[in-house]
């Protein structure tokens, strides 16, 4: 059947290795770019842009793998979330250190001066720094450190990061917002079916019913 | 309309091949989404031949201008693919892509409004006024990045001379061209086009300020507002308006593009003032290209000597 050749290609160890190898798509056209010197007349805030889009990019196929495994029931794609959700964080540090080594030279007096007055850095910055915490904590130890429940509510903050990447970026441009808007659409659109999901089954749920159901999972499965 | 797009078939300059499969594409495109009417135009245009996308020329006779920085000149390279041209999309690699095809040829500059009789210059009306000047100038992007430029031009005042303004003209209103046949990006730049700038009379009377027809000793490239542009270097960068068809002197202050757009972020002035910031990012330094480090802006960008007696009593902060 189809369905087994799809499944053993999902668990296969291969697969991951192949997602992984296409994370780094970006990072070696980059590198490729450096050494080409093709980094147009101004390298800084290119490197800034090239990478702050991939971020956003990256919170953005993170936040597809729930809706996705659920709505072509492919549970196994689950594998893959913490890997590419570390990928959003690798680029986010790559983005981060662009504007503390290179934009504005270790300068941490301009940089503290820039995250209090300026709007979009503040924001940003926020985003940044909501990050930190759930890359430390992606590892299976301290999934069972916090507890499933617990750890899943954490990790929620990326539907704060997301949020602030976007508006980040949409109060940076001068005046023509339609990539600011596509990333804030797409990250609408997987939001609001995350709180479509929570709705119906708070619908479904009786009020007295406060122990777990069978299909409910237990461990983070869900955030 | 203005300037109005002919097929000019005495315009000798090669079209490169990626030129025409650019145009079928837009043709295609247009033809796909049911625009009969103007697909046919676009057709018409296609089939009419060699497309008057306008190269470079060396411009002869050129004299060194007054003003002249001594500071190391931007590579041309860089001040060519690096632009704000938001007719032609609003990445910086996106005009010297979309303007190769950029008809400037036939070109006429309308001069009306306060003076004693309106009139029409064509491109070579416009070379006759004066002579052809380099002016080596510093030039302050609104965004904090700057470049060291050659200008080629004359001081916008023997237009005004020309021009014969009425005592009741206190400000010169500017307009660039647009037409969405030839920028089909106009309409999503999230800005009012066509683009409009303006000067108070006294800074367009100032020897400074520069009408433009070449740079780095040839004509001006599309993308860095072809044919004839001006340049005010005491003020951001998009005060410089590109490719302008119209100069009308008023009364009082012309409305301009980015001040609609954002009133609170881009006033009429406009004067590179590292001391006011823009709401959203600092103006107290800028990036040079090709420079790693940020260099301290200067106020009126290193220009004050010249300009700073314009502003006099005026609280800058206000009028930014």
């Amino acid at each position: 059947m189809g369905s087994s050749v799809v499944n053993s290609v999902l668990t296969s160890k291969w697969t991951k290795v192949v997602v992984f190898l296409a994370c780094l798509i970006p990072a070696g056209v980059l590198i490729w770019r450096v050494t080409q010197g093709d980094l147009t007349a101004n390298p800084i805030e290119f490197l800034e842009h090239w990478t702050g889009d991939w971020t956003i990019r990256f919170l953005i196929i993170t936040l597809c793998v729930t809706p996705l495994r659920k709505i072509v029931k492919m549970p196994q794609l689950i594998r893959f979330r913490r890997m590419l959700g570390l990928f959003a964080f690798f680029y986010a540090c790559l983005h981060f250190s662009t504007w503390v080594g290179l934009d504005r030279f270790f300068n941490l007096a301009d940089m503290w001066a820039d995250v209090e007055k300026r709007k979009f850095i503040t924001v940003g910055f926020a985003g940044f720094v909501l990050l930190i915490p759930l890359a430390v904590t992606s590892t299976k130890g301290w999934i069972r450190r916090l507890g499933g429940k617990k750890w899943q509510w954490l990790h929620r903050a990326i539907y704060i990061s997301a949020i602030l990447g976007v508006i980040h970026y949409a109060w940076l441009v001068k005046s023509d917002e339609h990539k600011p808007l596509q990333y804030a659409a797409m990250v609408g659109v997987l939001l609001l079916w995350r709180i479509g999901v929570w709705v119906r089954k708070k619908w479904q749920q009786q009020p007295v019913t406060r122990s777990v159901r069978p299909d409910e999972p237990t461990t983070a499965e869900t955030a | 309309m203005t300037a109005k797009q002919k097929s000019d078939l005495t315009y000798s300059d090669i079209t490169p091949k990626g030129t025409y499969t650019n145009r079928r594409n837009f043709l295609f495109g247009l033809l796909a989404t049911g625009g009969a009417v103007s697909g046919w135009r676009h057709f018409s245009n296609w089939m009419a031949g060699p497309a008057t996308g306008s190269v470079p020329q060396k411009l002869n006779g050129v004299v060194k201008g007054p003003f002249n920085t001594d500071e190391k000149i931007t590579p041309e390279n860089d001040v060519t693919t690096y632009n704000n041209f938001y007719e032609f999309g609003t990445g910086k690699g996106d005009p010297s892509q979309n303007a190769k095809n950029f008809r400037t040829s036939p070109w006429e500059v309308s001069v009306e409004g306060e003076v004693k009789k309106p009139f029409k210059l064509s491109m070579d009306d416009i070379m006759k006024i004066a002579p052809l000047e380099e002016r080596i100038y510093r030039h302050r992007c609104v965004e904090a990045w700057s470049i060291v430029v050659p200008w080629i031009g004359y001081s916008f005042s023997h237009l005004i001379q020309k021009a014969e303004p009425t005592p009741k003209a206190k400000y010169v209103a500017f307009q660039s061209y647009y037409d969405t046949r030839q920028m089909p990006l106009g309409p999503e730049a999230g800005i009012e086009l066509p683009y409009l700038e303006g000067l108070r009379m006294d800074e367009a009377m100032n020897p400074l300020t520069l009408l433009c027809v070449g740079m780095y000793g040839e004509t001006l490239p599309n993308q860095d507002g072809a044919p004839v542009r001006m340049v005010i270097p005491w003020k951001y960068g998009f005060k410089s308006i590109k490719s302008l068809v119209k100069i009308r002197f008023v009364k009082s202050e012309p409305p301009t593009t980015w001040n609609i757009a954002a009133p609170n972020e881009y006033g009429f002035y406009s004067n590179v003032n590292p001391n006011v910031d823009h709401p959203r990012w600092s103006q107290a330094k800028e990036r040079r290209l090709g420079e790693f480090f940020r260099r301290p802006t200067l106020m009126f960008n290193g220009y004050g000597e010249q300009v700073a007696s314009l502003y006099t009593g005026m609280d800058l902060r206000k009028n930014f």
